[in-house]
């Protein structure tokens, strides 16, 4: 996909003035944040599952050769064939080779964000298969020629007024508003892609070292569709996928459906291993596994590493203020939120994403509801502190923290100049007690007020209290 | 080099080992994955798992009807269908073809199922009360298309072959099979998707209905 995300800032305030945008975010998130609290509730043991999980992930990543190794051989013995690409590009060619030596026509898909990070679909569809995207935020999404903005829910930026004339120019039928009726529509139209298709294409949510075996987790049922009736089934995937047993898929699933929209467990499970055996009625006779780095590797071993833990459950953009209020096209590649702004640096370069580590409150939310305990405000902050070092920020930023870290680093004039600030703001604040104005920071100003200090700084009542002056306030 | 060897040699570079991966490092990883080490199992996944089924079946919107007997099957069946206002026609797993269906006014025919087909008949491996989630398993016999293509699915659960957990279930497969089939399918309620405004829409590509027919 296309890296967009140089223009963090100018395309976030225009998402923040789209008012069918933020009627879509409105509504999107109660159900995410209020779903995934109660079915949280219900668990006596989260927190152990949560320790459990990252644990098992760590485990993984620490032994990732040995792992993804034990996983071909499993998946070779079954008859799979495993292939490994080590950029986008390479595994596009992986792909399009299988689908002209099978002299594929139609290709259906079930989503995948390691398609969206290769842009898979333009690579199929310059060498001339007809791409169908299945789920039906994504088939949605392929019908405007749009990527998706969310991870779980590609499309949960689009109104269905906006659906509904979509589909029209698509399907040429009476429109549709009620959607129901729309759903159906788009069933029909997908049913008989999923018959015609000579080649699926999924995803995995992970790969199973122990058996070889891939698994797709849907609600819709696209996946077992895309996997189950074309000749030839392509799973795409990242490296970091692999997980060591069946006892470990059963902890990750606890936790993902949940995580991700309250949901005590997806519809479907979709766990496939190898092709299809002698006598068997279904199954694709051929099936390849593309395990692909295209950055992952420099994440291994280095002090982001937690980050090859994501689950992709997307918890941590539902709960974060800053993408419930821009959405995830602002970020402007496959992967938003504040997952996004670790992971997106890390693929495409920090000089193409500079804005995302920074676009945080650090509210710390995205930490808490993480399913597998990936420390996202230090992570975040990791690329701050990089950037800085490299002098990749603003030479007003930079100047500005060299100010601060100078007085913050000497304690006396720090104690001094503190008093002295609180004082001048106390009397920015007037009356109302609020400045509307700093000097050098209207970007700041201009959103919103500040609430004026009104009386000492924390280190005066602090000398006060321990000098026996009594209590703090 | 190819790309195989260069990402392994990266991983390992990156974790500080040199070389590559060595017996050792393969017999350690093969004794960590068969020790099959659990997680945490919640509570409420725990008591009787039958009741935690019924239950969990309701709440993923699978309808569940307890019968006295398997050979109540076909009545069953065709009472269901006739209430639902479906044909009293179905395709179905082999195993079930044994059953009096003609007796019960049910045209059975045990073949792959097709796009036409609207019921689907099946039985399971077993089934999981923690989620109310059914287990099926491809193998000649027994393809998954017929869970899958029809916009009814009629699944047959003996009560002895419900387990706790996920965890049960794939100690009952070691058990029993060795080893996982080309499909592993794990079934929790019809089909659905809330891709448009998070509605919930029920019969997004798979089936519109489960109805699970539990025999002791």
């Amino acid at each position: 996909m296309e890296v967009r995300s140089m223009h963090f800032k100018a395309t976030a305030s225009g998402k923040l003035n789209d008012a069918v945008l933020q009627g879509a975010m409105k509504k999107a998130k109660g159900k995410f944040v209020d779903g995934r609290a109660a079915a949280v509730a219900e668990i006596d043991v989260w927190q152990p599952m949560r320790t459990h999980a990252a644990a098992l992930r760590d485990l993984t990543i620490a032994n990732l050769d040995a792992y993804l190794l034990e996983f071909e051989a499993n998946a070779t013995r079954r008859g799979a064939i495993v292939h490994w690409a080590e950029s986008a590009a390479e595994a596009n060619d992986i792909i399009v080779r299988i689908a002209r030596d099978n002299a594929v026509k139609i290709a259906t898909k079930s989503k995948s964000m390691v398609s969206e990070e290769i842009s898979l679909n333009d690579a199929l569809d310059a060498a001339g298969v007809e791409v169908v995207e299945t789920d039906l935020g994504e088939y949605i999404l392929q019908l405007a020629k749009e990527p998706p903005s969310h991870i779980v829910a590609p499309a949960v930026h689009k109104t269905k007024e906006q659906v509904a004339d979509l589909f029209v120019a698509a399907h040429h039928k009476p429109r549709l508003t009620d959607i129901p009726s729309m759903t159906l529509e788009a069933r029909e139209v997908l049913r008989e892609k999923f018959l015609s298709a000579d080649m699926g294409i999924s995803g995995a949510n992970f790969v199973i070292a122990e058996t070889g075996t891939t698994l797709t987790v849907t609600n819709e049922g696209n996946a077992d569709m895309v996997t189950t009736i074309p000749r030839i089934h392509v799973v795409v995937t990242g490296i970091e996928k692999v997980i060591p047993t069946l006892e470990d898929f059963a902890t990750l699933i606890r936790l993902l459906p949940r995580s991700a929209i309250g949901q005590t467990v997806s519809n479907y499970l979709t766990l496939t291993t190898g092709v299809k055996g002698e006598g068997d009625l279904d199954g694709p006779e051929q099936m390849h596994i593309v395990l692909i780095d295209a950055g992952r590797t420099k994440l291994v071993g280095s002090d982001m590493q937690e980050m090859l833990r994501c689950i992709r459950c997307g918890a941590c953009m539902n709960h974060c203020p800053v993408y419930q209020n821009v959405g995830g096209h602002a970020y402007g590649w496959v992967y938003p939120g504040p997952m996004g702004s670790v992971l997106t640096p890390t693929y495409v370069g920090i000089e193409n994403a500079g804005d995302l580590p920074n676009a945080a409150t650090f509210c710390g939310e995205c930490q808490v509801v993480c399913p597998v305990k990936i420390p996202l405000p230090d992570l975040m902050r990791k690329w701050r502190e990089r950037q800085f070092t490299q002098q990749l920020r603003p030479w007003s930023e930079r100047a500005g923290i060299a100010v601060w870290s100078a007085f913050a680093t000497r304690p006396t004039l720090y104690a001094w100049s503190t008093r002295v600030a609180a004082r001048v703001a106390a009397l920015l604040g007037g009356a109302k007690r609020r400045i509307t104005w700093l000097p050098g920071l209207d970007g700041w100003t201009d959103g919103r007020d500040m609430p004026a200090p009104t009386g000492k700084t924390f280190r005066e009542l602090y000398a006060a209290r321990r000098s026996g002056g009594g209590r703090l306030l | 080099m190819s790309a195989r060897e260069n990402i392994l040699r990266r991983i390992r570079s990156q974790s500080g080992r040199e070389g590559t991966t060595t017996d050792a490092e393969r017999a350690a990883a093969r004794e960590h994955i068969a020790k099959h080490t659990r997680g945490p199992l919640p509570s409420i996944a725990q008591g009787d798992p039958v009741e935690r089924f019924v239950a969990e079946c309701a709440r993923v919107k699978t309808s569940v009807e307890q019968l006295a007997s398997g050979q109540d099957v076909p009545k069953a069946a065709a009472q269901y269908l006739a209430q639902n206002a479906l044909p009293q026609r179905a395709v179905g797993w082999s195993a079930l073809a044994g059953l009096d269906w003609q007796g019960a006014g049910i045209q059975f025919e045990d073949r792959l199922a097709n796009k036409d087909d609207l019921v689907g008949v099946t039985d399971c491996f077993c089934a999981i009360g923690e989620t109310g989630t059914l287990l099926l398993l491809s193998s000649p016999t027994t393809p998954k298309l017929h869970a899958l293509l029809p916009e009814t699915h009629i699944c047959v659960v003996s009560r002895s072959r419900i387990v706790t957990c996920v965890e049960d279930a794939f100690a009952l497969l070691r058990k029993e099979r060795g080893e996982l089939p080309r499909a592993t399918f794990f079934v929790s309620g019809p089909s659905r998707t809330a891709d448009i405004e998070q509605t919930i829409v029920i019969g997004a590509h798979g089936p519109y209905r489960v109805h699970v027919l539990l025999v002791p």
